[in-house]
């Protein structure tokens, strides 16, 4: 599995920002729902990520997979770990869980203020 | 056997849950990408099993992920899924 090439890009990308979701389409135009409501949660805690679109490269888009063990987009990573997809960051988001995984690695969030 | 059926079957078979529905919704999702017009595209699974005791959120979602291998690769495009253990469920 580790002779795969686009490992070393994927392992370059998580390791390259403290936030990196794969994702369909961009952070500011998202092609699917399920990568739309992770993009939601992550700006909603005010967290600065990096989007990777694999919709524009196939290879990244298989890799990323079986890079992950993980066989569905979005992917959420946080310090080059692997936090789950979108049900999982979803949840972890309406329980305060992902806020304490962005204390607890010390990434900022800011949220805003409530009106 | 439909695509939910059969996802049903594999996942009683492997789990033995105490709780699980799979529910079709592909109507939500009509001219979506990945939705086909005879629809079982996209699903949500809610499954409650003491296997995922003590299993983490990740690996409960890969345990599930690996039953339904055949339907994710082919015919699904999306499964939503929600895995808990008994105690979870109280």
């Amino acid at each position: 599995m580790n002779d795969n090439p686009v490992f070393e890009r994927i392992q370059r990308e998580i390791d390259g920002q403290p936030v990196v979701l794969f994702m369909k389409g961009t952070p500011v135009f998202p092609q699917c729902g399920f990568s739309a409501a992770v993009v939601q949660a992550l700006t909603l805690l005010g967290v600065q990520f990096k989007g990777v679109d694999v919709l524009a490269d196939p290879q990244l888009r298989e890799g990323v997979k079986a890079f992950s063990d993980w066989p569905t987009i979005p992917q959420l990573y946080v310090k080059s770990e692997f936090v789950g997809g979108c049900d999982i960051v979803r949840e972890m988001y309406e329980n305060g869980e992902l806020r304490q995984v962005f204390a607890d690695k010390g990434i900022s969030t800011q949220e805003p203020a409530a009106a | 056997m439909s695509v939910a059926a059969s996802m049903h079957a594999k996942l009683t078979d492997v789990f033995e849950p105490v709780h699980l529905a799979v529910v079709d919704e592909s109507r939500l999702h009509a001219g979506h990408v990945g939705a086909r017009p005879e629809g079982e595209t996209h699903f949500r699974v809610e499954i409650v099993a003491t296997a995922f005791d003590g299993i983490s959120r990740v690996e409960r979602q890969r345990m599930v992920y690996r039953v339904l291998k055949d339907e994710l690769g082919d015919r699904v495009h999306a499964l939503a899924l929600r895995t808990l253990s008994p105690s979870e469920n109280s």
